[in-house]
């Protein structure tokens, strides 16, 4: 069994998954918890998803994450256009084709040449992994999150940590500094 | 609810709120077979005790929480100071992303280093195929000048011989035979990280002096009037770098700095990633040979280093990172002496300037008792401008320290009145160092992130010096070498001073008679 706590979405298929699995006072336990959070999830997409609608991002994590935090994404309007695990092994990747769309950029065990290239190539407006490749993306222009300590802040599962999560994609993205990268002259 | 989308909050403060403190607490209940407050109120309490303090320092067979790294790191870090070098870590890969990591979150910069991937079956069969794979595939992927090879635990215990891997490699075709790869054993088990950037700076001089493990003749040292400078293992080698560079210049003084990381660890935000920027030439490290005299400005991260550079027949002169007035002083008269250049009068006015700031706050440090824990060279550094200062560095630990550190602080001691009851602690650790602030408190704690936990359980006011230091940003930018590394250092400590002065003096109509505009 596996479950998925990461964006609305997710953490209300997931918590009906489990509810399913029980009897009707949980289930109704499951949809009253669906209930009371969805006025802060319509809140949280309404204040965040128009400012991060459409864009892409690449991640490279370990755990479940580079599969889990997919949906999270999706409920902004963001589109992961390339995923990779550290440690992942063939089930992994093969669960990982239920999250993805036609397309998608996987890499296992990814170098840090190999990832500089990806996102040369790709160009995504978000990179999210770990401490050792943050400093080499920001030194690119490209706006980057930890995904693994969420950068000291989070935390980004459930639904009080989706709007963490969409505050922090946020601050990352629309940060001033990226503008300020190339000098004028 | 706590969470709100207009004002989100996170773990700072989303779990203060009743959600999650009643279902911690309710955790804490059901499940944690928690000891009653008041067994664990008496425990704590003993804990600060000279009793337990007795315990403490009797303690053999257990280290707690030591102030010190891995040979590896220091490795890591020496080898990053020459130009276009990958570090190649001959180990694991865990290894390497440690200090990778550690680096990256000190500097905020991004650390390359290759690790030649050992797993278990490397573990037992030798990791020979693992060397020739891994130099061929850094040598190929990253287009390296050169390629510094160190060991991990793992590739030590199995008694790998660098040596004769690299030789294999290269007729392997690995790498070309003209590549330079030079190479240390690093058992991260033995000294620390300063031991490792000694053996590792050792390897790379040695490899280029003599003869490049036995592939071309070794230099003969024609003697100029150069002066080569190496820093150290230095959590303010940016800053310092920089800062004797412009000593150096003003000066006027031909010179080679053996191991320059300040510009590796601090590349532009301009939208390429410079995987090597700066750092010591290749051609620059095998002409220091011919150099008149080598200054190291620590002397515990260099004693083999200077033990080779000494052979060769140049003068070598170590100091114990000397911060400060004095220290400022002693540095620069060497410098002189050495290179027969004279002390310009710019660099005199810094050091007017230096004594003035000292004199315009010094009554807001003098008497004061300070901790101080830290690399062997960096307490000695700092305890000799506290005793500068009218401090008293009450107790100074180095988990790193020998006895040789040991009988150097003393004698620093010795020196003052203001050491006249100030202690000494080699080979201690940061439990020890709790029990030391419980029963002999000080005024102010002087070390590295690690101390805040030290500050949080004894409350004595950390002043953040030292490495690695990650919760606080960009201070590894400014020097705390020469006159206005003094400066830097002198105005880190009055800001905690004033800080904890106003703090405990802000409690309205209670202790707010001295809570002052002025101080």
């Amino acid at each position: 069994m596996e479950y998925n706590f990461f964006g609305p979405s997710k953490v209300a298929a997931s918590l009906r998954e489990i509810a399913n699995h029980f009897d009707d006072t949980i289930k109704e336990g499951a949809e009253r918890v669906i209930a009371k959070y969805q006025a802060l999830t319509d809140a949280t997409i309404a204040r965040f998803r128009p400012r991060l609608e459409g864009k892409k991002v690449m991640l490279f994590v370990g755990g479940l994450r580079p599969r889990h935090v997919i949906g999270a994404y999706e409920d902004l309007g963001m589109e992961v256009v390339g995923t990779g695990y550290e440690f992942g092994h063939n089930d992994d990747y093969q669960r990982t084709t239920h999250y993805v769309k036609d397309g998608t950029l996987i890499y296992d065990d990814v170098t840090a040449f190999e990832f500089e290239k990806f996102v040369e190539k790709v160009q995504p407006d978000l990179v999210g992994s770990g401490i050792k490749e943050k400093y080499i993306f920001q030194k690119m222009g490209v706006p980057f999150r930890q995904m693994h300590s969420w950068d000291y802040s989070g935390p980004y599962h459930g639904y009080d940590g989706f709007a963490i999560f969409a505050r922090d994609m946020d601050m990352a993205i629309n940060a001033p500094v990226w503008r300020l990268t190339k000098a004028p002259w | 609810m706590s969470q709100n989308a207009e004002k989100v909050i996170d773990h700072f403060e989303l779990f203060r709120g009743p959600e999650y403190t009643g279902m911690l607490e309710n955790k804490k209940c059901m499940f944690e077979n928690p000891v009653p407050a008041e067994e664990l109120e008496r425990v704590s309490e003993w804990t600060k005790s000279d009793e337990y303090r007795k315990i403490n320092f009797a303690r053999a067979a257990l280290t707690i929480n030591p102030a010190k790294a891995c040979q590896p790191l220091g490795a890591v870090f020496a080898a990053l100071g020459f130009e276009g070098t990958l570090p190649f870590v001959h180990g694991s890969q865990g290894c390497v992303a440690y200090y990778r990591s550690h680096f990256s979150r000190h500097f905020k910069e991004p650390t390359s280093a290759v690790s030649s991937s050992m797993t278990e079956d490397a573990a037992v069969f030798g990791g020979l195929k693992n060397m020739i794979d891994g130099l061929a595939n850094c040598y190929t992927l990253y287009k390296p000048k050169m390629i510094a090879v160190s060991t991990t635990c793992m590739a030590e215990v199995i008694g790998d011989d660098l040596n004769a891997f690299i030789k294999n490699s290269k007729e392997a075709g690995s790498v070309p035979e003209t590549l330079d790869v030079p190479f240390a054993h690093t058992p991260a088990f033995v000294g620390s990280h300063v031991t490792g950037y000694d053996n590792s700076l050792k390897g790379i001089i040695e490899h280029f002096w003599d003869g490049k493990a036995g592939t071309a003749p070794k230099l003969e040292r024609k003697p100029n009037g150069k002066l080569n400078f190496i820093g150290g293992f230095d959590g303010y080698t940016v800053g310092n770098m920089r800062e004797i560079k412009r000593l150096f210049d003003l000066m006027g003084i031909e010179y080679t700095i053996l191991g320059d990381n300040s510009d590796v660890w601090d590349t532009p935000g301009d939208g390429e990633f410079r995987m090597y920027d700066g750092g010591t030439t290749l051609e620059d490290a095998a002409n220091a040979v011919h150099a008149k005299a080598t200054i190291s400005m620590q002397e515990f991260c260099t004693e083999k280093t200077l033990e080779l550079i000494e052979n060769k027949g140049q003068e070598v002169v170590a100091f114990n990172h000397p911060v400060g007035v004095e220290g400022t002083d002693r540095f620069l008269l060497e410098v002189s002496r050495l290179t027969g250049k004279s002390i310009p009068t710019a660099i005199t006015k810094e050091r007017g300037r230096l004594v003035d700031a000292i004199a315009d706050s010094s009554a807001h440090i003098h008497g004061k008792k300070f901790a101080l824990y830290g690399d062997p060279d960096l307490t000695l550094g700092l305890a000799a401008f506290l005793l500068e200062l009218g401090a008293e560095p009450t107790h100074i630990l180095s988990t790193n320290g020998g006895k040789a550190w040991q009988e150097k602080a003393e004698a620093l001691l010795a020196s003052s009145p203001f050491g006249k009851n100030c202690h000494v602690y080699a080979g201690k650790d940061l439990w020890h160092m709790r029990s030391l602030l419980f029963t002999e408190p000080v005024d102010f704690l002087i070390g590295n992130t690690y101390g805040k936990f030290l500050e949080r359980d004894t409350k004595t006011p950390l002043i953040r010096l030292g490495f690695p230091i990650f919760d606080r940003h960009h201070h590894h930018r400014y020097p705390v070498w020469g006159y206005q590394g003094g400066l830097n250092v002198l105005v880190t400590i009055l800001d905690k001073i004033f800080d904890q002065m106003d703090q405990t003096t802000n409690d309205v109509a209670k202790n707010d008679y001295s809570f002052d505009i002025i101080r």
